[in-house]
């Protein structure tokens, strides 16, 4: 048994690094993505990583299969969709969702016109989005090295955007940082889907940072405890879906994504905090 | 992303341009052809008398492309439409159907005996044909005489001159068979296995002796599983196959990582379902072959 899961590690290096680089994405993306779900901005990972597709294109026609002016391009437009919708939330009255629809609708259209005007029709999707089984030692160290700035950033403002999800108006009643701290946290969800894009493929970025987050919900009750079954839920997730690829043949961003959907599923229905199963028995009242 | 409901929009819009200016007239015939290396072969045998316009452009995958409202227009206003066969562009009969096209259809490989091959995708192994047939010369041959008798049909006037053209042609191809035949003969025997990152090669493997394999299975369109990268270095390994090939047309990153994982080193480029521009390597029929052959010696003689 332990044979069958460590044997493709041990014999191929691709496997290896696959693994290393999911599981510093998975340090990395699940605590964003808790964040995100407290501050009910689950869906943004899913149009964020429609806004990138422009600045990724752009790098592409400039620089060639680049992964640097890939990721730099990407970056800059996801941060540009980012900022425009905040800054458009905090000016009018338009909420923070339909102006970041708005904002990355156009983009997508802008990646769109210039993919096609490229002429050539090879699967642009194709190249510009990694796949988990090629990855690099560029895009290894890339994503690496954003884990590394995630967490140092995210312990760096923990407080305050702790503060920010539950109770928004006392931050910005009681301290000038509320902004800040809202703009380093979109520049780490850029950060995080741009780093996943490229080494790992669209499906992987926005699913590894999500579903674990969602599915810890059902387990931890403080914030600090969601991120930590966040993390491991991502780490078994993608262990599990890149040996489930290897032995039952099946491709491998789908199969660790899926992976992190059976834990959220299974967690619905037997979480600890607010399961089906839990809310269905009916329990005694604690009595003195 | 569905980009089908645009594609049809799309489609629909270019039908309506299409008839309202397919009355024009041209003293040339026009000829539409799907994908470069067949555009190329109807230009070298038409010559001035026929233009010639290429849907699937240098460079371009014809597995998976998505017509242009630009490319309906070009059919409905054209005499001629060759394609490949062998179900290669599974997207033309839509296009066909759509832009109103009303001249004749050309299927570039008739007569030519079809190799199939087994893709096996979520385990399950299905045989198919494998529509890479002007991989070989021989096949080349069948082709040039397939547009040859096309061309003739729809323009009898022109019958001195693409029979001239062809003759010349022909000649051509069959000098480059011979050529493909003696470099490839030099190699040892054990050195003639490659890897290519799209199954392609099948009929020039059987024409030239070499055997091909590829991680993907015939179509770009799959994603490569774990198990797959896995038998590939592994038979890499066991068979101490020297070299493995990228294509104009793919992604190479995973065989990037496949070639640093074993000792097989990476040969240069190989265009295998499209030619590349005017100032590429390969911008005809021929020059692909000659650019092939050189990259495949370089990398297999010891």
């Amino acid at each position: 048994m332990i044979d069958a899961v460590t044997q493709p590690f041990i014999e191929f290096a691709f496997m290896r690094r696959a693994l290393v680089g999911c599981l510093a994405l998975s340090l990395g993306a699940p605590p964003i993505g808790v964040f995100l779900m407290l501050r009910r901005m689950s869906l943004m990972g899913d149009a964020m990583s429609h806004a990138i597709l422009p600045g990724a294109a752009i790098g592409f026609l400039v620089a060639g299969l680049s992964l640097p002016a890939m990721s730099l391009g990407g970056f800059v437009a996801g941060f540009a969709v980012a900022l425009a919708s905040g800054l458009v939330a905090r000016a009018t009255i338009l909420r923070e969702d339909a102006s970041l629809a708005a904002f990355y609708l156009v983009s997508l259209a802008l990646g769109v016109l210039i993919v096609s005007v490229r002429g050539s029709n090879i699967d642009l999707l194709h190249v510009l989005f990694g796949s988990v089984l090629a990855l690099d030692d560029a895009a290894v160290m890339l994503v690496a090295g954003i884990t590394t700035v995630t967490l140092m950033v995210l312990a760096a403002i923990y407080r305050p955007l702790v503060l920010e999800c539950f109770d928004p108006q006392f931050l910005r009643s009681a301290s000038s940082l509320s902004s800040p701290t809202h703009f380093t946290f979109l520049v780490l969800v850029v950060l995080n889907l741009v780093a996943g894009f490229q080494a790992l493929g669209t499906l992987m970025a926005v699913g590894i940072m999500l579903l674990p987050a969602v599915a810890a919900r059902f387990w931890a009750e403080d914030v600090s405890g969601m991120i930590l079954v966040a993390v491991l839920i991502a780490f078994l997730s993608s262990m599990t879906g890149l040996l489930v690829s290897y032995y039952a043949n099946l491709p491998t961003g789908p199969a660790i994504i899926l992976t992190c959907g059976v834990v959220y599923l299974l967690s619905i229905l037997v979480g600890a905090r607010g399961g089906l199963i839990y809310r269905l028995v009916p329990r005694k009242h604690l009595e003195a | 992303m569905n980009k089908r409901p645009f594609l049809r929009a799309g489609l629909a819009l270019a039908l309506f341009l299409g008839l309202a200016s397919g009355a024009e007239a041209a003293d040339k015939l026009k000829a539409v052809a799907s994908f470069s290396i067949l555009g190329d072969m109807v230009k070298q045998v038409g010559g001035d008398r026929v233009d010639v316009v290429t849907l699937v452009g240098p460079d371009g995958d014809a597995h998976v492309y998505e017509p242009t409202p630009a490319d309906a227009k070009n059919l409905a206003s054209s005499q001629l439409l060759f394609v490949n066969g062998l179900a290669f562009e599974g997207w033309m009969d839509r296009l066909e159907k759509s832009s109103g096209f009303n001249g004749k259809t050309i299927v570039a490989s008739t007569g030519v005996k079809p190799r199939t091959m087994v893709e096996e995708e979520g385990g399950t192994p299905e045989t198919i044909t494998d529509p890479h047939a002007w991989q070989d010369l021989g096949n080349g041959k069948l082709y040039v005489i397939n547009i040859r008798d096309g061309l003739i049909a729809a323009d009898p006037d022109g019958k001195a001159v693409y029979e001239g053209n062809a003759s010349k042609y022909l000649g051509e191809v069959m000098q480059e068979d011979d050529a493909v035949k003696g470099a490839l003969a030099k190699l040892s025997k054990d050195r003639r296995k490659i890897i290519t990152s799209h199954d392609a090669f099948g009929y020039f493997g059987a024409a030239y002796g070499l055997e091909v394999i590829a991680p993907e299975g015939v179509s770009t369109e799959s994603e490569a599983s774990a198990q797959d990268v896995a038998k590939i270095i592994r038979q890499i390994k066991a068979e101490h196959i020297p070299a493995v090939f990228m294509e104009n047309i793919t992604d190479h990153r995973l065989l990037d990582q496949i070639a640093r994982e074993t000792d097989a080193k990476i040969g240069g480029e190989l265009y295998t379902d499209a030619l590349s521009g005017p100032d590429g390597p390969a911008p005809t029929y021929l020059d692909m072959f000659r650019h092939n052959v050189g990259a495949l010696t370089e990398a297999l003689s010891s």
